[in-house]
């Protein structure tokens, strides 16, 4: 690894750079949302449900609107509820049941933590005090928060239009082909597994500002989200009837956010509402973190019935999926295309399997809604999946590597389609997996760990009372998504389009400002964009700014998630950059009176060829086109050039992780020991960032296997309601982890990148479930669901050992 | 309104009238205006509103600021000489210890107190001082990466300016 450098002044593409936007972050200086104050500003309280269902009989707000400092009382506002933007689409007739939350819910609430009324006083304490006095009167109904239960006969019902609360029933793959695979095949395994649900945890809350300007009619909205223009966009042509000119979205320094900031959430209209309704004071709410873990989104939360078929010579014939998706107790944006879309049509991952089929059933539960958290579908996928082959490996007694290793898409065979529909389903744009080579980071991996050892490390670790196990998790996952054609047009997305967008203009004084419709949340785009503008334009780093997140200011952009910045957005930003060396270029012709074509463009430098002599830097041409005392017939004055990028395909990264853990047989207690990570990202933009992108990813997939897991009482009571209850992942708990890569790029953008935001995420977690159960499987073990906590291996080590449990 | 109160902070000394119930973060970032100390939580578990207090990590939103009358408080705004960053914040910047940035301030100060106790801490000291911290974003990898490359910068007597 070579040390990090400082912004170099030339070619900046592919190294360790250090991050530009640090500086605040280190100083104290950053500006998070719950940093800005106004003048004159007040502050929003929330009431929420204690119950999980219940009809809402009244509201007396008298007492409250006595209560000191209190400016507005509040509820039954009536802008329209929020929009459901992806319904599960792609099977002909599907029927969506949608009910999604109001600004504030008026005849029922069907989640703990659903918003009733709000309060704005002068002071945030002054509108908490106020809560209190507002009287409810609840008439509490029966709850059901467990997806199975949801559906059978006889369980509360929540929505009229839902009956026995299922959303939808969506299927993909072909259904007799894969029941005759499974029919007629020499094995079969079968298992009923538990994806849990979790809860994103971004480290900042959320929170927004709303700003009503009295004088313009205009409102200003800060907010914490990834997708500062679709929440304008959403916020006008949906909740709140106002019009998409009249708003301004701005997102500041967003703490982390991990999917759970993308979606269009009731407390923005919100505060946008109550302050027209004061006048054009200025509204802030910050949401607590037991208001976050009750009414900002949770993720994954599927029962799913998994059926491997295959030969006892290791090729797997099919794999027959059925899943339950507990989606809470109203949809959030975009819950229904997480268990379908990004889920189901990935369920065969990186291996070959000729029949695929899979049942996704959409539940309506008395829980918090849920929607995409980092990897979202993929990771709960890849689970499947990759359970599903230490099952098969395990009931036909071959090697789990070898089992892999002949069920792998060959590297000859990309672009590759896949049974899951992919490329069926995508109304002309061809999705398919873009390239790979599955074996050479498994056989990488599988070196490093020392995996021809496996049974010595595994004797040497009972010497210590220790059961070791190993788990592989050989993954792949869909990034940069996607073409619009694909995820818009034909019912498999948004209902809008996932291009995106990148302005670069170069001032008079040869300084750079790049603008995009992506946003970070720690991603680093600030640096990361300017390396690749840099590369592009031959300019010095220190000279480009990036600017982001705000929709005054920069081109309308879809937000970053579903690790699409680097493939999608930064392809935007190149296109933008070669629509201005064309420009210059042009310009230096006219310049140096020589053709277009006579022109050789070497970074910064524009010189006609065989004249080395005659160049003018892209800094000279700024100055004088933007100037433009001297502009050739029909050129335009400025360097100013913006691209919209509409990507042909998905891209692919993959790889092999592979976790070590030591359970102790006394206590049940797992430790990981040893983590290895060999990921294929294509090219790389930076390492150091990518490597930081790893690192989380794996530790928050690591946290679901071990520790983390939100529980509610069957009264859906969220009993994992605080970091008391929830275990967040620790310093103390994780080893060093190991990473090592292979690089094929990606053939569907200009610089190969494949993306990575996701990818720890979606490996890690089946890595550290297979491992577990290696670990137990000598005490005849084949399964158990996760989180691994003490309590539940012990009680299993024990339930085996014919113990007490 | 409330209870009279004097702190010295980052070296000013300052005076306050607090309501009895306010939290010391809630002073800082409020009535002090730095805000580079923040609320990740609400049950003393994540740690980004660590602290100094009288040259001890404390999380400041478990502390109300009455129970601070008369010490001397140093926040993140506090780290840097002038110009010359923390060698923990120089540190961070050059081991990528940081992504969205919000968990940071805290784990520097979380951080400057282990340094001041145990000036070579190994890979395990270091994770076990910032078990009271929570970052979502790193793995905590690079954060002790971080914290070692300050180590050994103090160690060695140097420290790196702004920019550098």
């Amino acid at each position: 690894m070579t040390d990090v450098l400082d912004a170099p002044t030339g070619n900046p593409f592919g190294k360790r750079i250090k991050r530009v936007e640090d500086p605040r972050f280190i100083t104290g200086e950053g500006n998070y949302l719950d940093d800005i104050k106004l003048a004159s500003m007040a502050h929003m309280a929330i009431l929420r449900s204690p119950y999980a269902h219940a009809n809402i009989r009244s509201i007396d707000t008298s007492a409250a609107k006595a209560a000191p400092g209190v400016l507005w009382v509040g509820a039954d506002i009536p802008y329209n509820p929020l929009p459901m933007a992806w319904p599960a689409g792609g099977s002909a007739g599907l029927q969506n049941n949608i009910n999604t939350p109001r600004v504030l819910a008026t005849d029922s609430v069907k989640w703990t933590g659903e918003g009733v009324a709000a309060i704005v006083a002068e002071t945030e304490a002054q509108a908490f005090d106020a809560l209190d006095l507002i009287v409810v009167d609840w008439e509490p109904l029966p709850t059901v928060v467990d997806a199975e239960k949801a559906t059978q006969a006889g369980a509360p019902q929540l929505h009229e239009n839902a009956p026995n609360n299922i959303v939808f029933e969506w299927s993909v793959g072909d259904k007799a082909g894969t029941d005759s695979a499974i029919d007629d095949a020499e094995v079969v395994v079968r298992q009923r597994i538990v994806n849990q649900r979790l809860i994103p945890n971004s480290m900042e809350t959320r929170g927004d500002i709303g700003w009503y300007n009295p004088g313009t009619d205009e409102y200003t909205v800060w907010m914490s989200s990834q997708t500062p223009h679709i929440q304008r966009l959403l916020l006008t042509a949906f909740v709140t009837g106002i019009p998409e000119h009249k708003v301004r979205c701005i997102s500041p320094d967003v703490g982390g956010a991990f999917g759970s900031k993308i979606f269009c959430y009731a407390d923005m209209a919100l505060t946008m509402f109550t302050s027209k309704a004061l006048g054009g004071v200025p509204v802030k709410w910050v949401e607590g973190r037991r208001e976050n873990y009750q009414s900002t989104i949770h993720g994954r939360d599927h029962i799913t019935y998994l059926e491997i078929a295959g030969k006892r010579d290791g090729e797997v014939t099919g794999l027959r999926v059925k899943t339950l998706a507990n989606l809470g107790g109203r949809l959030s944006t975009i819950g229904p295309g997480i268990p379908t879309t990004l889920y189901a049509r990935v369920l065969s991952g990186c291996y070959k399997i000729p029949n695929v089929y899979a049942e996704v059933t959409g539940v309506y539960t008395n829980t918090t809604f849920v929607d995409a958290y980092r990897g979202a579908g993929r990771p709960e996928a890849t689970y499947v999946i990759e359970r599903a082959m230490d099952l098969f490996a395990a009931e036909i007694g071959m090697d789990r590597a070898e089992v892999r290793r002949r069920n792998f898409i060959a590297a000859d065979k990309f672009p590759y389609e896949n049974p899951s529909g992919l490329g069926t389903a995508s109304g002309g744009a061809k999705i398919y997996i873009d390239s790979g080579n599955y074996e050479p980071a498994m056989d990488k991996a599988l070196a490093t760990v020392g995996y021809a050892d496996l049974a010595a490390k595994k004797a040497e670790a009972k010497g210590r009372g220790k059961l070791l196990g190993l788990g592989l998790s050989t993954y792949i996952e869909v990034c940069g998504v996607a073409p619009s054609k694909w995820i818009g047009a034909v019912g498999e997305g948004w209902g809008a389009a996932m291009w995106e967008s990148s302005n670069i203009r170069v001032h008079l004084t040869g300084k750079v400002v790049v603008t995009m419709g992506t946003q970070p949340q720690g991603q680093g785009h600030e640096t990361t964009y300017a390396q690749v503008v840099a590369q592009e334009l031959g300019v010095p780093m220190e000279d480009i700014v990036v600017q982001h997140s705000d929709t005054q200011g920069t081109p309308f952009g879809y937000g970053s998630y579903g690790s699409r910045t680097s493939s999608v957005g930064m392809t935007a930003a190149i296109k933008a950059a070669g629509k201005v060396r064309e420009k210059a270029r042009k310009y230096a012709a006219h310049m140096l009176e020589a053709s277009p074509e006579d022109i050789e463009v070497e970074g910064a430098n524009y010189r006609v060829k065989g004249s080395p002599d005659k160049v003018k830097t892209i800094q000279e041409i700024a100055f004088a086109l933007d100037l433009a005392f001297d502009t050739p017939e029909g050129m335009e004055p400025y360097l100013d050039e913006t691209s919209y990028y509409d990507t042909p395909n998905c891209t692919w990264p993959f790889g092999t992780h592979i976790a070590i853990v030591e359970i102790d047989e006394e206590t049940g207690h797992v430790e990981l020991v040893r983590y290895v990570a060999v990921d294929d990202v294509g090219k790389k933009i930076n390492p150091m960032i990518v490597d930081g992108q790893l690192h989380g990813g794996i530790a928050q997939g690591v946290g679901q296997a071990l520790w983390e897991g939100a529980v509610y009482s069957d009264e859906g009571q969220l009993l994992t309601g605080s970091m008391l209850d929830y275990a967040l992942p620790r310093a103390a708990w994780f080893p060093n982890i190991e990473l090592d890569e292979t690089v094929t790029p990606s053939p569907v953008n200009p610089i190969g990148v494949k993306g990575v935001g996701e990818a720890g995420a979606i490996a890690s977690t089946a890595a550290v479930a297979n491992a577990v159960i290696d670990a137990l499987s000598p005490l005849g073990i084949r399964h158990l669901d996760m989180p691994y906590s003490n309590q539940t291996v012990w009680r299993a080590i024990q339930s085996a050992k014919g113990g007490q449990a | 309104m409330g209870e009279h109160i004097h702190l010295t902070v980052n070296g000013t000394e300052r005076d306050l009238d607090v309501e009895p119930r306010r939290l010391l973060v809630q002073a800082l970032r409020e009535d002090l205006d730095l805000t580079g100390t923040h609320v990740g939580c609400d049950t003393s578990q994540c740690g980004a509103c660590t602290v100094h207090v009288d040259g001890r990590a404390i999380k400041s939103c478990t502390m109300l600021a009455v129970q601070a009358d008369g010490s001397a408080v140093t926040t993140i705004e506090g780290m840097a000489d002038g110009a010359t960053l923390h060698p923990l914040q120089n540190g961070f910047w050059e081991k990528h210890g940081l992504q969205c940035g919000f968990c940071t301030p805290g784990m520097i100060m979380v951080a400057a107190d282990l340094l001041a106790r145990n000036e070579d801490p190994t890979d395990d000291e270091i994770r076990h001082a910032i078990e009271g911290n929570i970052c979502r974003c790193t793995g905590y990898q690079n954060i002790v990466a971080a914290i070692r490359h300050a180590a050994a910068t103090m160690r060695d007597g140097a420290a790196a300016p702004v920019g550098a």
